[in-house]
């Protein structure tokens, strides 16, 4: 395993290194397509006679390029829509002679697709046109038949090198065509396509990847006219895609694994299903369910981001419900997202219709332009009176779905109006109400539904996933669970032996990756080893390797609620429940289960409510004396501002209530307390809020260990490389620790055996410190698997995940590891990766807030070897001359920067620096600083808005001014343009001194040295 | 604003309150649900059909005579049932394969209150309704399925009521009486097939009889598609009569029910191979071919109705999604003693799915190529059968032999095919 960035030349290192035979490109995104790409045009691949196997470049570059995939598509009998490029009205007006009207204009080269639209007449033609025209660089507009209403229909096709070919699974995308299927709710298989549709596309589909000669697996979109057979292609995804994951979850055709051995030259017909194991892989999956993806956003992580879904894809996560129609599933989904909704009604939310009704207009924008909230909106439309026809016509959503949506809403009316009633709760049941759903019409509690829908006996039954709509007997456990059914396909008796259930994490979001589902899945093998007989998991993420089938005895892939959870518990009785692997979700379900009589396998629930309850650690904490930043809980503004008259600014505020944007956030004065207590969050006795002292300058450092109650294995000490006030799972961090002194590590070490050993924690766990002037402080104790246990346990071969089960099932720890921790070699360093490109108009500053969506790591002999690599893993250029951009706000923050303006002057770089800046630098005895002017003067040159375009700025030092004063006042605007434009750009933008620091010198390092190439073991020693 | 979102979707909402239904099985389980379509009382086999699409056609197929359906696939109705009036380019209705629904009765786990389509007219309630058929819903599909698969296909009793639905007793003896009950050795033809001749096409096209054992109108079209015109004979029409018609050569179609009753189609059948009269049989017409040959048919388990199912070429080892629905296969171990051999192989089961002559001009899938509902992967085995029929004719034409030799041999590619079992066998271990 080389942990190395996905580039050319680190790739072409490791061929050199390993010298393969062959090469799969299909497997890795994207990332690994284009890389290929550039690796077969480089010639690299035919230097080495390396064979690709799986689809050949030839196929991949039709599918990559405009221009020859029309002509393919052509050559198939496919159509694909007119489009064409203009330098002018008049061409412009030319062209939509041939396309026709609706038509959609597409500005070129201008930043964030500004500019463009779509026209329905000549008059706003001439006006999108010239608008364009006049923004594009290039003075070009694409004009394309625009079809945003159509429907946007998905297949996924397998097929072998003898031309054998199936599609396993087609998809219907319910916002139509206008938004990315990524950030679409998707239905399979389609709904609302006849048998000569579905069969047409398909015999289409056939044809155009049989052109394109796919080996393996890919992915082919189409739009098809809601009001006619027209159809078009769109794409072809010559590769396993994000839709690919979903067809394999939703038909239990393991794609992946066949587009692996179809690659190795296996054909369909000779490869077995793998759910029956006796049938051939050769086949069509079919359903006897339905299916639905919705994504999971993450905006109100992002101050200004714009949520208006369109062409690019915004959403973080996705989750799957299964079910037996329509109704149930959309609830389940929603609920999945875990976005605080119960399902689709009978939210807290609600507004009454006469609200409604003056809102029309408001709904009618949100309808025409869906934001994340869509289906909520189409909700608050049909509450508003709205027709269905009229829905439709604004939102492009099929009166089919919307029918059945307003079928929820009718339900949701009469059991507001009723009494309770066994038939009502039936009938909710069938159309995915939960009991809390229920409950809320009735104003009863959750549990009390629950005790009712017992004593009925309305409960859910178990169904099978088995590909072949029980035509054929299933070998394997994948489950759901639904209301439309009698009999259970599976039935578990009690077992003599012990059985668990594991919860998983539930959708990726901003806070929770794909690290908790390592940690999922390494919790379920561990627990087999340890002893434990069968154990399940509960997830529904299909993005996930926990949600493989074949991982776990049995799968169910289910809502992580504590309704959906004990329905399982009790369905299947196992020994207990694992819920210290599913980050939060998991965690938050753990006392309401354990008060529910289900024995939890780990740290026990009171001992976990020990470290999360603030006082109670704090108690702890004072008990064992070991200090933590003075805070206190507040029910009014006024004993608050009291307190922090004592403990001074800054301060971080945590609501326990949020009414828009972040929920915790720094602050620095007065009169920014009282905007934030008044505008984004309420103080009272049910909302109370937690001030804790601010420390600057600390640096930060987390320990990840495992406990069984009396021993306490330390896994590693990991320190931040930017100072504390970044969010932990946004900070660049490293192990092992490179700054702290031996004392220091000593002092965390201990404070780590007292407060593991103290909380009786039995399982994972993971502390955070703060150092600051030798004096460590502890700011929290998550005892639960933490978003670092993969790349230490990975890093230091030491998985932790297995350690803690062994403490779980009261297997004893081994003892000749407990050093092991110290005894490393070599730097690991893991670098966040963000999506700000993705999301149009967010804001790069890092806060208290996690923003990040993802993250590299990279391994190396020293400091800066690891921490290149991982820069450019994570797709930051690095570049060794050049231009650096310099603007700094604050004066305490160019002071501290001085030091650093000297090493880049010393290293060549040209400084180019906004006016203030500039002089403050020249002040300081620096010369030949290049003056620039802020993008608000746009007259002015050389202005940073041509430099961006030209590509003439290597990287950007902009350290706002927010962590000394206000954020986002007017004067600040300017410059989260400019990083906004730079991140639109490709360039990299350093927003605090650290991060600055450690970029800087790692060109500096670059410059003399070449960052080694290894497999991870060769920077271990132990 | 509205105007923007192009044309208006037809959409029909039915909100009625649903009858009582109970369906009852031979090995007495019993299935409660609400009915809807036409309130009545019926006895048939039950049979499950797995395809995700294409109710229309499905429920016209004049296969299914005597037979009360399943849908595996739990939303039914979704996108309604569209005017017979639309017709394709050969003036059949492009969305049905006969004129009437000729299933017995439809079983499903939801029906769709939407019905939501460009092409849609009614419900698909609402159609059952005007053609007296009924339905039940709401009912455990999937647990039914998997009755019919352990016990094999069973009879059953539908009773769709207003008011009371029949008690055990009167269901029981309703499903034993011979009037009602019988599928078995029942002859459907006369209830499927046209009494009088009827033609299709273009009348300057040379002509292919298609003898009418419960035809889909797919079959026509695809007849008429290859370039022929098509006359269409009652299913016990005599070789002679045939013959008058000068055809370039016959299909013998697909239909319900046990192929051995068929005595007048098989005695045709035989004359047909007997002369190397060009011929394609499907479905039934490959079991009614089979039987003319000499072979032996038998009833599967619980059938294969569907449209995924895969199928292997024995000439080239390609494999096929095919469309089906056939309760009744063809011993492949009578094929020995015959002219006959496989073409094609069930995949899964590794039953007969096509034979071929070996030296006459006759052909045969127990698929449906025509499809509808299912994919149309498998249209080439008409094209094939008008090559065969093109090839016939010239080497006629230059008075040289009459029969035709193979269209390939496949020998080898039956040596293939036992390797591929064998290589399977190892991947199971």
């Amino acid at each position: 395993m080389y942990s190395v960035p996905i580039t050319t030349s680190y790739v072409e290192k490791v061929i050199e290194i390993e010298r393969p035979d062959s090469i799969l490109l299909g497997f890795g995104g994207q990332t690994a397509l284009n890389c290929g790409v550039s690796l077969y045009r480089q010639d690299i691949l035919k230097k080495y006679g390396i064979r690709v196997l799986g689809t050949q470049l030839k196929g991949i570059e039709i599918t990559e390029d405009r221009q020859l995939f029309k002509s393919a598509m052509e050559k198939s009998d496919v159509p694909v829509l007119h489009s064409g490029v203009a330098y002018s009205l008049q061409e412009s007006l030319n062209l939509v002679r041939e396309i026709g009207y609706p038509v959609i204009i597409r500005v070129a080269y201008t930043l964030g697709g500004r500019g463009g639209g779509v026209a329905y007449n000549e008059y706003e033609l001439q006006e999108i046109v010239q608008r364009g025209l006049s923004l594009s660089l290039a003075h070009q507009v694409l004009l394309e038949r625009y079809v945003g209403h159509w429907k946007q229909i998905e297949y996924e096709v397998m097929r072998d090198n003898q031309g054998n070919s199936v599609t396993v699974c087609n998809m219907e995308n319910i916002l139509a065509m206008r938004v990315h299927t990524g950030d679409n709710i998707v239905i399979a298989p389609s709904q609302t396509l006849n048998n000569f549709e579905y069969h047409m596309l398909r015999s289409a589909a056939l044809r155009a990847t049989a052109y394109c000669n796919i080996v393996g697996e890919c992915n082919i979109q189409f739009g098809l006219n809601p009001s006619s057979e027209e159809y078009c292609a769109i794409e072809i995804n010559a590769r396993l895609s994000r839709s690919s994951a979903l067809a394999s979850k939703a038909t239990g055709y393991p794609l992946a694994y066949m587009a692996a051995k179809i690659a190795l030259g296996y054909t369909l017909p000779e490869l077995l299903n793998s759910i029956t194991k006796v049938t051939t892989a050769y086949f069509e999956p079919s359903l006897d369910y339905v299916v639905v993806k919705m994504p999971r956003w993450d905006f109100r992580k992002f101050e200004l981001v714009k949520r208006k879904l369109g062409s690019t894809m915004k959403s973080v996560g996705e989750v799957m419900a299964i079910g037996r129609n329509f109704e149930e599933v959309i609830q389940k989904a929603i609920r999945m997202c875990e976005i605080g909704k119960n399902g689709l009604v009978a939210n807290d939310d609600g507004s009454s219709a006469s609200d409604l009704e003056n809102d029309v207009e408001n709904i009618e924008q949100a309808l025409l332009h869906p934001t994340d909230e869509i289906i909520f909106d189409v909700v608050r439309a049909m509450r508003a009176g709205m027709t269905i026809e009229t829905v439709n016509q604004l939102s492009a959503i099929d009166p089919w779905f919307l029918i059945k949506i307003k079928n929820i809403i009718t339900l949701e009316d009469r059991l507001r109006r009723s009494n309770i009633d066994e038939d009502l709760i039936k009938e909710a049941k069938k159309m995915g109400f939960s009991d809390n759903q229920v409950g809320k019409c009735w104003s009863i509690p959750e549990t009390k539904v629950r005790g009712l829908r017992k004593k009925f006996g309305i409960l859910p039954v178990i169904k099978q996933i088995d590909t072949l709509a029980a035509e054929w007997p299933a070998k394997t456990n994948y489950l759901y669970m639904t209301y439309g059914g009698n009999t259970d396909d599976i039935i578990v008796k009690k077992k003599e032996e012990k059985t668990a259930i594991v919860l998983g994490a539930g959708p990726y979001r901003v806070g929770s990756s794909v690290e908790f589902d390592w940690g999922t899945v390494n919790m379920v093998l561990s627990l087999k080893e340890n002893g434990i007989k069968e154990v399940s998991i509960i997830n529904c993420n299909p993005e996930t390797v926990s949600t493989d089938y074949d991982i776990s005895d049995r799968l169910f892939f289910e809502e992580l609620t504590f309704e959906r959870v004990m329905d399982i518990y009790e369905k299947i009785n196992p020994t207990g429940i694992v819920t210290c692997v599913g980050g939060q979700t998991a965690n938050t379900l753990t006392p309401m289960l354990a008060n529910n009589g289900v024995n939890i396998i780990g740290t026990a629930s009171v001992d976990v409510d020990r470290a999360e309850d603030r006082s109670k650690f704090g108690q702890l904490l004072d008990l064992l004396r070991i200090k933590q930043p003075a805070w206190k809980e507040f029910t009014d503004l006024s004993e608050a501002k009291k307190f922090v008259s004592t403990v001074g600014y800054p301060i971080l505020v945590r609501p326990s209530y949020v009414l828009s944007g972040a929920a915790m956030k720094v602050v620095w004065g007065h009169e920014q307390l009282n905007q934030f207590l008044t505008e984004a969050t309420h103080v009272s006795p049910d909302h109370p809020i937690v001030i804790s002292k601010f420390l600057q300058d600390a640096s930060e450092v987390e320990v990840d260990a495992v406990s069984n109650g009396d021993e306490v294995i330390i896994g590693s000490l990991i320190e931040h490389i930017d100072n504390a006030g970044i969010h932990s799972g946004d900070a660049m961090m490293c192990i092992p620790p490179w700054r702290l002194d031996r004392k220091t590590i000593e002092t965390i070490a201990d404070y780590s055996f007292q407060i593991g050993k103290a909380l009786n924690i039995k399982g994972p766990f993971n502390i955070q410190y703060l150092v600051k002037e030798d004096e460590v402080s502890v700011i929290e104790a998550n005892v639960r698997a933490s978003r670092s246990m993969p790349f230490i346990s990975k890093f230091m071969r030491l998985n932790l995940i297995n350690l803690a089960a062994k403490a779980m099932t009261g297997n004893a720890l081994p003892q000749k590891i407990k050093d092991h921790w110290l005894k490393s070699s070599g730097f690991g360093i893991k670098v966040p990766q963000f999506s700000f490109m993705q999301l149009e108009g967010a804001d790069i500053v890092l806060s208290v807030e996690m923003q990040s969506t993802g993250e590299v790591a990279c391994f190396g002999n020293s400091f800066y070897d690891a921490l290149s690599k991982a820069y450019m893993a994570a797709g930051y250029s690095l570049p060794l001359s050049g231009s650096a951009l310099v603007t700094v706000g604050g004066q305490k923050n160019k002071e501290k920067l001085l030091p650093l303006i000297q090493l880049i002057s010393s290293m060549k770089y040209t400084i180019m620096a906004t006016e203030h800046t500039a002089e403050f630098i020249e002040r300081n005895n620096f010369k030949e600083i290049q003056r620039v002017y802020k993008l608000s003067e746009p007259r002015r040159e050389p202005n940073i808005s041509n430099l961006l375009y030209e590509h003439k700025i290597g990287f950007i030092i902009n350290i706002p001014s927010t962590s000394t004063i206000e954020k986002y006042v007017g004067m600040l605007y300017d410059e989260y343009q400019i990083r906004r434009k730079a991140v639109e750009m490709g360039i990299p933008v350093l927003t605090t001194l650290e991060s600055a620091t450690s970029f800087i010198k790692t060109l500096e390092w670059l410059k003399r040295n070449t960052p080694t190439v290894d497999c991870l073991g060769g920077y271990m020693n132990i | 604003m509205a105007s923007r979102g192009g044309q208006k979707i037809p959409t029909l909402q039915s909100s009625y309150l649903g009858y009582n239904a109970r369906l009852m099985l031979e090995d007495n389980s019993l299935f409660q649900g609400i009915g809807f379509g036409y309130p009545c009382d019926l006895a048939g086999e039950v049979v499950f059909n797995t395809g995700m699409v294409g109710y229309t056609e499905a429920l016209s197929d004049p296969s299914y005579r005597g037979q009360i359906l399943c849908m595996t696939y739990p939303l039914i109705g979704n996108y309604g049932v569209p005017s017979k009036e639309i017709k394709d380019e050969y003036g059949l209705p492009k969305y049905f394969e006969s004129e009437n629904i000729q299933v017995k009765g439809l079983i499903i786990y939801e029906l769709s209150d939407v019905a939501s389509h460009w092409s849609c007219i009614k419900t698909i309630d609402q159609w059952l309704y005007d053609e007296e058929v009924p339905g039940i819903c709401g009912v455990d599909t999937r647990e039914l399925t998997k009755k019919l698969r352990v016990n094999g296909s069973m009879r059953g009793v539908l009773s769709v009521s207003k008011d009371d639905v029949l008690d055990k007793a009167k269901a029981s003896k309703m499903m034993k009486s011979r009037r009602y009950g019988t599928y078995e050795g029942w002859n459907f033809l006369s209830e499927v097939s046209v009494t009088e001749p009827r033609e299709y096409g273009d009348k300057n096209r040379d002509c292919i009889v298609l003898l009418d054992t419960g035809t889909k109108y797919s079959i026509i079209r695809n007849i008429i598609r290859i370039g022929y015109r098509v006359v269409c004979l009652p299913w016990n029409t005599g070789y002679q009569k045939i013959k008058a018609y000068k055809p370039k050569g016959v299909v013998i179609s697909n239909g319900p029910g046990d192929p051995k009753v068929c005595k007048s189609t098989i005695e045709t059948a035989v004359q047909l191979i007997d002369t190397a009269t060009p011929t394609l049989g499907i479905c039934l017409g490959n079991q009614i071919l089979a039987l003319a040959g000499g072979a032996d048919t038998y009833k599967l388990k619980f059938g294969h109705r569907g449209q995924n199912k895969p199928c292997i070429s024995l000439r080239n080892n390609h494999a096929f999604i095919t469309s089906q629905n056939h309760g009744y296969g063809i011993d492949a171990k009578s094929l020995d003693k015959t002219d006959f051999e496989t073409w094609f192989l069930n995949a899964d089961d590794n039953t007969v799915e096509g034979i071929q002559h070996k030296t006459k001009p006759i052909i045969a899938v127990q698929f449906h190529p025509e499809a509808s509902p299912g994919p149309y992967d498998c249209m080439f085995v008409f094209d094939e059968f008008k090559a065969i029929i093109d090839k016939y004719y010239e080497s006629n034409d230059s008075n040289e032999d009459k029969l035709v030799s193979n269209p390939s041999s496949i020998s080898s590619s039956v040596q293939k095919n036992l390797n591929r079992k064998k290589r399977r066998k190892i991947a199971k271990t």
